[in-house]
């Protein structure tokens, strides 16, 4: 099935096949970013943000310039017709004439779905509450796929906030769609993955799951090692915080015992869970991580919207 | 032993699980109806031991989606000339719009009046639930 005109709502929408083929796109854009300046010339992306997001919005916004296009939008609910009480199905539907591509982020769990159902142009979920977070997943994949060369046969670790981090939710519920991979959840009693999702992924797919509150014992036998952070309200009671909270946070003393092919991931931003002294580690790769989310959402627009991305005869 | 006659044309809804049978006579609003209706209860049944029914002597829109989430195991049939001329297994519907609310309250379904609530049949742990079409959330029904 084509990605031309298709929505991206939960990061499984799309085949594995159909994630290369954007990843592949995003490679390319990597190597040479100056010839994919002017293939969205023309097109508008209009930008819904019904609560502030600064990282991701401006991230989509560059995305749509880098290649040519122009932006429109709000950043603030109270700006919008939605704060007379307009629908969002009435939102898209006229918005969706003002553009050719939409991103959404909407504090409710599936608006962005609702907008799909409704809107002529394709929608992207920009993040909806504590759901899902697709373009984050794909960044993601991306770098994980750029690092280690290939995204089948990994051991991914997940550390912190696993209960109710969406990107963890999001992230291993793609990986799990590929073959070989193994997880390891580091996480408080307290803030361990959601059992019915685990459930329903070791149901569906051939994973192996292992549990631990330590990440001092598992650092050395993982191939990726994704850092969240973890909230002080998260927590039943002060005490349990503080007892728990430096177990969690990754600095050079911890990542000493790493592999040396380790990568340490982080969706950003980060408050105090990794040590400004791992920045400067090769393993580190939470910045380029957000550079990449440039190049996959230009990718994943251009995918999107059918624009012709055979530059210089690449 | 109370007795009901047959009827020549309409609806019975049989194999009624004992109990659900003021239910469903409350939801398909028969109370408010201008033709007969007689809703049994606490009858014999061979397969249950007891069993509700409920004769309505006209044809009226049943919504079958509705019959399933109270009761699976009934069966509808419909009586022309006294005879039955169509008769419906009922079971757990597979799709669910507009009869319930999604659990979770941060869904957009919840929030929107626009949007209706959808769901789909999953089952989690061997117990039946709903999944949302929205926010994916897992919801056990009650009607």
């Amino acid at each position: 099935m084509s990605l031309i005109g298709r929505h991206l709502i939960d990061p499984n929408d799309f085949s594995l096949e159909e994630l290369n083929k954007v990843f592949n796109l995003a490679d390319k854009m990597i190597e040479d970013r100056g010839a994919y300046s002017s293939i969205c010339k023309g097109k508008i992306l209009g930008t819904l943000f019904y609560e502030p997001s600064t990282r991701t919005r401006l991230s989509f916004e560059s995305a749509m310039l880098r290649m040519g296009g122009s932006v429109l939008g709000f950043s603030d609910a109270s700006t919008s017709s939605v704060s007379k009480g307009e629908s969002i199905a009435d939102t898209i539907r006229v918005l969706s004439t003002y553009a050719d591509v939409v991103v959404m982020r909407h504090p409710k769990e599936g608006a962005p779905k609702v907008a799909s159902e409704y809107s002529s142009v394709p929608v992207i979920n920009g993040g909806d509450g504590g759901h899902q977070h697709p373009t984050q997943t794909l960044t993601d994949l991306l770098t994980i796929r750029r690092y280690k060369g290939k995204l089948e046969n990994l051991t991914i670790a997940f550390c912190g906030d696993l209960k109710f981090g969406r990107t963890v939710h999001s992230l291993i519920s793609s990986m799990s769609r590929y073959q070989g991979s193994s997880f390891v959840l580091i996480s408080p009693a307290e803030l361990k993955l959601p059992e019915n999702l685990k459930a329903s992924l070791t149901e569906k797919y051939n994973i192996n799951i292992y549990e631990t509150e330590s990440l001092e014992d598992v650092i050395n036998q993982v191939d990726v090692l994704y850092m969240t952070r973890i909230q002080r309200e998260r927590f039943f009671n002060e005490a349990d915080y503080i007892r728990l909270k430096d177990s969690y946070i990754l600095n050079r003393s911890k990542l000493r015992n790493a592999r040396e092919d380790m990568l340490v991931m982080h969706p950003l931003p980060r408050v105090n869970e990794i040590s400004y002294d791992v920045d400067d580690d090769k393993r580190a790769v939470y910045f380029k991580q957000a550079e990449y989310g440039i190049y996959v959402r230009m990718a994943l627009m251009a995918t999107l919207l059918g624009v012709d991305v055979n530059v210089n005869g690449k | 032993m109370l007795t009901v006659n047959s009827i020549n044309y309409g609806i019975v809804i049989d194999h009624i699980t004992a109990g659900n049978g003021i239910k469903i006579f409350e939801k398909l609003k028969l109370g408010e109806v201008n033709f007969p209706v007689v809703l049994l209860i606490n009858v014999s049944s061979s397969k249950h031991g007891r069993k509700d029914i409920i004769k309505i002597e006209n044809k009226i829109d049943v919504d079958l989606t509705m019959l399933g989430l109270i009761d699976p195991d009934i069966t509808v049939n419909i009586i022309e000339n006294n005879k039955i001329v169509n008769k419906m297994n009922i079971s757990i519907p597979k799709e669910v719009q507009g009869l319930f609310k999604c659990k979770n309250p941060r869904c957009v379904s919840n929030f929107d009046e626009y949007v209706s609530p959808k769901f789909r049949l999953a089952r989690s742990n061997g117990k039946i639930y709903y999944r949302c079409s929205y926010c994916e959330e897992l919801t056990s029904y009650s009607i």
